[in-house]
């Protein structure tokens, strides 16, 4: 098949110094942006720059400095916000990463909101990011845990669903891209189908964001969740957006300095979004880096990377498909450029450990996802994922080495 | 890394084709169940150890090659042993693969130093491990192992 791409690859991997400085010795493959992304040079000065020149603590004082770093941090606010099509920054709160923002929603939200007897319903291919929250929130309450099953290629069942969801069906929690098997679900038609029966819906946007354009009114969520560092920022910080009519009527999670209007030994006030959900120190510089690795996604263009990948994961299953003994795990219709697969025979691990020694970067293992492991039958997989930095030269070079793994094993 | 076939020796990839002492011993008077979180590894081990002997010993469960192989050629080297041998052998072996064992010392591993590769691959070691920690905790009578 003929490869073409929007993108200008030979540029945009001068980027990213992992890629064009030898790794002991030998150039890498990176095929792991779904475990974490690489920085572009843009986003790793900005950080430096604002960490050596620019830093102080935020929101506090009067100072030049801490004025100027608090508008750096709530312009990567801003970013975030147009990035997503957020109606208001107030309803973008900093978070460590998905799995916290999660969590906050579970423990913030869920403990307020869900009761003995209700029911949760999260769907088959979750990461245990957005299932374990909600399975320490279910203990606590009583509640009960449903599940949308799937199918063998890795797509939703949705025949039950009108049965599934109940009138004790409190929250849907549902992955937008699955992280192990790349099947990007249909969260618009599931939200509008949760919202007739009044189920708030928590989705977790990961591996979405550095897909596709994620557009937060049009999908009709109340909450939205994402780690800067799946999106070529750093770690550390993540996005945890909310309807403001939710978030202003759920209690404070963390407890401290900064999301206080005044504190006295009778009793404390707190202040509005999204500073009430905000406690402590946040990760500023990893904030603005994120703001930086935003800037620099938007110049490539959301559409050309989207094209780009699409092409890519093409071609990577055309050719990962014509290995004798491969199985690609996951096969839906509408897929992220994510391939998990299987060799017949061969442990994940094994086929890893063989690849790292080709100076092929995969992720071998559960993902995160055990139940999805259970459910497809498998122990682990090994997966591949491609960005906007990857060739078909990445691919042709994980093909060669899986043909290696292949020989070795007999 | 060195290269891989260094590890994924001929012996260890027909132990892992074709384990032996696989299955369950019913009734057994020891067993423990071994997991490896990282990886989602699983072994179950069953043995019968008589007067201070490990009479018999099987394993099931499912990981890679050298998490199997591991398991099968333990299952082997241990069977006969008294328990003191069998921790000793256990000591040895986690030596083995992080690379600290003296060389010039004696030892007990015989064939199980085919292992020792994988100590230029950190993160295999507790692949190769997990079995050993599994019978360790199968004769301190503990239901479960893990190499966390």
């Amino acid at each position: 098949m003929v490869f073409q791409t929007p993108l200008d690859l030979e540029r945009i991997r001068q980027d990213f110094p992992l890629l064009v400085t030898p790794f002991k010795g030998r150039p890498l493959h990176y095929l792991d942006s779904a475990v974490s992304g690489l920085m572009p040079q843009v986003a790793i000065d900005r950080v430096s720059r604002y960490t050596a020149l620019e830093h102080t603590n935020v929101h506090r004082g009067v100072s030049t400095l801490s004025q100027e770093a608090t508008d750096r941090f709530e312009e990567a606010r801003e970013k975030v916000c147009a990035f997503i099509n957020a109606p208001s920054t107030k309803e973008i709160i900093w978070t460590r990463g998905t799995t916290e923002a999660i969590n906050l929603v579970a423990q913030s939200w869920g403990r307020a909101n869900v009761q003995a007897g209700d029911e949760i319903l999260l769907s088959a291919m979750e990461h245990h990011a957005n299932i374990v929250p909600w399975q320490m929130l279910a203990q606590e309450k009583g509640a009960t845990i449903k599940v949308i099953p799937m199918d063998d290629a890795g797509e939703l069942v949705l025949d039950d669903l009108d049965t599934l969801i109940t009138d004790r069906t409190k929250v849907l929690g549902l992955t937008h891209v699955s992280n192990a098997l790349g099947t990007i679900n249909p969260v618009k038609a599931l939200v509008a189908k949760a919202r007739t029966r009044g189920v708030v819906t928590v989705i977790d946007g990961a591996q979405a964001v550095p897909h596709l354009p994620v557009d937060v009114q049009d999908l009709g969520c109340d909450f939205y969740a994402f780690s800067g560092h799946k999106l070529s920022g750093p770690t550390g910080i993540g996005v945890l957006y909310g309807r403001k009519e939710l978030l202003e009527a759920m209690p404070p999670w963390h407890g401290g300095g900064n999301m206080i209007l005044s504190v006295t030994w009778e009793k404390t006030t707190y202040i509005g979004l999204p500073g009430k959900f905000e406690a402590g120190t946040p990760p500023i510089a990893a904030a603005i880096g994120l703001g930086a690795a935003i800037d620099y996604l938007r110049a490539l263009g959301l559409d050309r990377i989207a094209a780009h990948d699409a092409h890519l994961l093409a071609y990577a299953t055309e050719r990962l498909s014509a290995i004798p003994g491969l199985r690609i795990i996951g096969t839906a219709k509408e897929k992220a450029s994510v391939v998990s697969f299987v060799l017949d025979g061969i442990h994940a691990h094994d086929v890893g450990s063989i690849l790292d020694h080709e100076g092929i970067v995969v992720r071998a293992g559960h993902h995160c996802a055990q139940p999805v492991m259970d459910r497809m039958k498998v122990p682990a997989t090994t997966r591949a994922s491609f960005t906007y930095f990857n060739d078909t030269s990445d691919v042709d070079a994980l093909v060669a080495a899986l043909l290696k793994v292949k020989e070795i094993f007999g | 890394m060195s290269d891989p076939r260094e590890l994924y020796q001929a012996v260890i990839l027909e132990h892992n084709k074709k384990p032996r002492n696989f299955g369950k011993l019913e009734p057994c008077t020891h067993h423990a169940d071994g997991h490896n979180p990282l990886c989602g590894d699983q072994l179950q081990l069953t043995l019968n150890v008589e007067e201070g002997r490990i009479a018999d010993i099987r394993f099931e469960g499912s990981g890679c090659a050298i998490d199997v192989a591991s398991a099968s050629l333990m299952t082997g080297a241990v069977k006969g042993k008294t328990l003191a041998e069998a921790e000793q052998m256990a000591g040895e072996f986690r030596a083995l693969v992080r690379g600290e064992l003296d060389a010039a010392a004696p030892h007990h591993l015989g064939k199980l130093t085919l292992f020792e590769g994988v100590r230029n691959l950190p993160v295999r070691v507790k692949c190769a491990v997990l079995p050993w920690a599994t019978l360790s905790s199968a004769l301190k009578g503990e239901a479960q192992a893990s190499t966390e």
